[in-house]
């Protein structure tokens, strides 16, 4: 059984998260980095699925090679590149592979990566996604045709409580619920209150919510973010704490005691964070180190 | 209205390559909006054509082209430079490009002159925007008629993605994002509970190409034809 399934069931404070497999065939290096800094300290690892649409290694074989390296993966699979028979042919070869954990989304739009002239596929959307993998772990597909042999499925999705308007992502939070979805995780998190006011209108849902923690690694980065990102706002007290670091050192430091401080400020808010370190994997320890879970 | 642009005139002379007598077909209606095949774009492309050592042996503006029956009747009083013609020019859509191929009695080559784009809303003179994709199966009654198959850049059905920003989408800081245009106007309407069924995926059965609508004599006449009548 997924261990995250039982952490979060059993209401423990849950921390997961994440790595990106690579451009090209050199996997191993992830692998082995994911062993040494997260096995053991994280409840489970997600693994990108073609993040940003940049066409990279896949999140289905990285899963894999996590699990028989004695990691639990959560498969993170969009929406953008594959139909629906493809989609529920790679959930079931998933379960088959010993994968339990997948979490739905949408995924950027191909423009946004490096193969813009791409076809965007977007046949099922992230809450027919989660509805036609709830189908399967009920026996049928999408056509409702039996299943030879069920899988079995620990469905999650993603939510951004700082988008603004945040109300349709609220709407479609239900949705996500009522299609099948039995975790969140969330786009990264940096205001404590407004992520507690978040949780005050999701709370009555009764699913769990892990809070998504972006490792800030310099003032630039957070700058770029709050320009660039829909639904991430770094406050200006963090960015202005962040830039009175000066060596490379101070910034991590800095970055790891800010993640931390994230971690313990909505601990009382939810059920989990994810840490999304985006290659600072090796820093994740210190961050766990400094939070409070007892 | 379907919009069409014009070919590079370069692009134009490559495909006729090898061709030296033309006859050109312009259309009378959307194409003449979009000022690729009206009567003074047909006869500009004529002059030019000419220039470039190419012979037109003439030309005709058909309102609309892309009907088969019309343009048979109207090819009658051409008939003539048509056969005298190596290949026919069409300063219009695909659907026009189509219709001549069907309508002409000669099997002769038929190019396409635009690219055509889309069917779109006149917002004003020469400003169109595409608000369908003619998917067969309108859910505009849930969507306070705003279509989220084509206004939202990925087509998505239940409601926003995390990617809008200041009311635009990820893709293009310019473009409006067609969930944020939904949800407002749904909320302005009061009925923002429209947002919150589960909506099934797109029947895409209704999207096999290429699609065909053949109405019966009754839909055609209004009533049934009787052998009396
Ligand atoms: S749902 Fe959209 S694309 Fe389909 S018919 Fe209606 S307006 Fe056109
Ligand atoms: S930002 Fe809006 S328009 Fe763009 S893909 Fe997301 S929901 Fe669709």
């Amino acid at each position: 059984m997924s261990q995250l399934k039982e952490s979060l069931t059993k209401g423990k404070f849950v921390i997961t998260s994440e790595i990106g497999p690579p451009k090209g065939t050199n996997i191993m290096p992830h692998i082995e980095e994911a062993e040494h800094f997260l096995k053991g300290k994280v409840a489970a690892i997600n693994v990108t699925d073609i993040q940003s649409a940049v066409m990279r290694f896949g999140s289905l074989a990285t899963c894999r090679l996590l699990v028989e390296h004695g990691m639990e993966p959560v498969l993170q699979m969009v929406c953008r590149d594959r139909n629906r028979l493809a989609l529920q042919s790679d959930l079931l070869s998933a379960a088959g592979l010993g994968i339990e954990n997948v979490l739905c989304l949408t995924g950027d739009h191909q423009v946004m990566g490096d193969h813009k002239d791409a076809k965007g596929v977007y046949d099922l959307d992230s809450v027919q996604l989660l509805a036609a993998a709830k189908g399967l772990t009920e026996g049928h597909d999408m056509s409702g045709n039996k299943l030879d042999g069920t899988p079995n499925l620990f469905l999650g999705a993603v939510v951004t409580p700082e988008s603004e308007p945040v109300e349709p992502q609220i709407i479609k939070m239900k949705k996500k619920i009522l299609a099948g979805a039995q975790f969140f995780q969330t786009q990264a998190v940096y205001d404590i209150d407004r992520f507690a006011s978040f949780m005050d209108k999701v709370r009555g849902f009764g699913v769990p919510v892990m809070a998504g923690i972006v490792v800030l690694k310099s003032a630039g980065m957070a700058k770029f973010m709050n320009a660039n990102v829909a639904g991430v706002k770094v406050p200006e007290n963090l960015i202005e704490e962040m830039k009175k670091m000066k060596t490379e050192e101070d910034k991590i430091k800095k970055g790891v005691e800010l993640a931390a401080k994230v971690i313990n400020g909505v601990k009382k808010y939810c059920q989990g964070a994810h840490i999304m370190p985006l290659g600072w994997d090796k820093h994740v320890p210190s961050i766990i180190a400094q939070c409070d879970l007892s | 209205m379907i919009t069409s642009t014009s070919k590079s005139f370069e692009t134009v002379l490559e495909n006729l390559k090898g061709e030296n007598k033309l006859f050109l077909v312009g259309c009378g209606d959307c194409a003449t909006i979009c000022k690729t095949g009206d009567e003074d774009t047909v006869k500009a492309m004529k002059a030019k054509l000419e220039e470039n050592g190419k012979t037109v042996t003439g030309w005709i503006v058909v309102t609309p082209a892309c009907n088969v029956g019309k343009l048979r009747k109207e090819f009658k009083a051409v008939k003539q430079q048509i056969d005298d013609s190596d290949s026919i020019l069409v300063m219009s859509c695909g659907l026009c490009v189509a219709a001549v191929i069907d309508a002409v009695e000669q099997v002769k080559p038929v190019h396409p002159g635009t690219d055509t784009g889309f069917g779109g809303e006149t917002i004003r003179f020469g400003q169109f925007t595409e608000r369908c994709s003619m998917c067969g199966e309108c859910i505009l009654e849930d969507t306070g008629g705003i279509c989220p198959v084509t206004m939202c850049s990925k087509g998505l059905l239940n409601g926003p993605c995390g990617g809008y920003k200041n009311g635009k989408c990820e893709v293009d800081p310019e473009l409006d994002c067609g969930w944020m245009m939904i949800y407002e106007r749904l909320g302005k309407l009061n009925k923002l509970d429209k947002m919150e069924p589960l909506r099934k995926p797109k029947n895409f059965a209704k999207w096999k190409r290429p699609r065909k609508l053949v109405l019966t004599d009754e839909q055609k006449f209004g009533k049934k034809k009787t052998t009396n009548e």
